[in-house]
């Protein structure tokens, strides 16, 4: 990881920072000529969510029954208690544990 | 600085500075006091953030850099688990992009509040905005004002940037991360920030949907694209359903 190229790591820095601040003054200079309902503001209030999912799809679904498993203790305690580190908690040691038994 | 403004200019600057008689200073500090808690909250994401981070070898001053010029916790999360070698560069900041649209959407209710502010003002105070201390300060009864907000983000890049240092320091202590099945803590930590934005069943279709173009284009696509992929398609079948279920309603009105 110490191998990546300073410069690459300043322009993916820079890159979000600028898109991220564009977003915002954009939107707050934009104001009332953005649509706040209808269907361009159910798909951007959608979006973190479905990136979410979309990133961590591919690793679970190739991750077996032990990772399928978690993921679903994981989700449950998350709804239940709504805390993040307690959940991610049960999830990590859910498969330390099944795969030191397997 | 003020020298081409008239008396009338700078007393009218002065005024907008105030706001329910008390001045810019005492609102900042409340802004800042009243966002504590959720502060807190935003601090503890940070330490899951930062042990993760130096998991991937990132360094302090990297995601120190990043916690302050992006300001975006969500899109950081994305951000480090997509972070590999060789960088990932254009997909990271697509990425970015799509997972902070909804910013868009926050600064654009903002117009009320920031109404007769200068743009430098503006400029400024845009930074310090994020999902806590805009709900904090669109929930007050007098929608609150620009030098709440600012010490609400003030509070907020205070916590959020301490919680991912302290996060990295414990991170570093820690044995490798394949032997406490660490690699699957990404995973855990994206199913639980998911769950927490659950809001119905509504949204059971769009998160299949974004899934399984996930999983075909990870196949098809090279590098992290498929992200960007599964979020698209996610989102759009979130808006074909609003789209149906609304003229449903209004079938269903029309009826009655």
């Amino acid at each position: 990881m110490t191998q990546l190229s300073d410069v690459e790591v300043i322009l993916t820095i820079l890159g979000m920072a600028a898109v991220t601040y564009s977003l915002r003054l954009g939107g707050l200079l934009m104001g009332s000529y953005l649509p706040q309902t209808g269907k361009w503001a159910v798909a951007m209030e959608k979006l973190p969510s479905t990136v979410l999912v979309a990133l961590i799809a591919p690793s679970v679904v190739n991750g077996g029954p032990l990772h399928w498993g978690a993921a679903l203790i994981t989700m449950f305690t998350a709804l239940k208690t709504g805390n993040l580190l307690i959940s991610m908690s049960v999830g990590v040691v859910l498969v330390g544990v099944g795969r030191a038994i397997m | 600085m003020c020298s081409g403004k008239t008396l009338e200019e700078r007393m009218s600057l002065f005024n907008a500075f105030r706001n329910n008689g008390s001045l810019p200073v005492a609102q900042l500090r409340q802004g800042f006091q009243i966002c504590l808690p959720v502060a807190i909250s935003a601090a503890s994401y940070g330490m899951v953030l930062g042990v993760l981070a130096s998991a991937k070898g990132l360094s302090v001053g990297v995601m120190t850099s990043m916690s302050l010029l992006v300001f975006a916790g969500s899109s950081q999360f994305v951000a480090v688990d997509m972070w590999l070698d060789p960088l990932p560069v254009g997909a990271i900041i697509v990425a970015t992009l799509v997972m902070n649209f909804r910013y868009m959407l926050i600064c654009a209710s903002l117009g009320e509040i920031f109404k007769g502010r200068p743009l430098l003002h503006k400029i400024f105070a845009v930074h310090m905005v994020t999902d806590e201390n805009w709900a904090v300060t669109m929930t007050r009864k007098d929608r609150g004002n620009v030098a709440f907000l600012v010490g609400g983000g003030v509070c907020m890049m205070i916590f959020w940037q301490s919680g991912v240092t302290l996060g990295q320091v414990i991170g570093n202590v820690l044995p490798p991360p394949e032997s406490l099945g660490l690699d699957f803590a990404f995973s855990a930590a994206f199913i639980a920030i998911v769950a927490t934005m659950w809001k119905g069943k509504a949204d059971i279709l769009p998160w299949i949907i974004a899934a399984l173009f996930a999983v075909v284009a990870e196949l098809y696509l090279p590098g992290k694209w498929y992200v960007i992929v599964g979020a698209l398609s996610g989102s759009a079948a979130a808006v074909i359903l609003s789209i149906i279920n609304f003229q449903q309603e209004a079938q269903h009105d029309t009826v009655e």
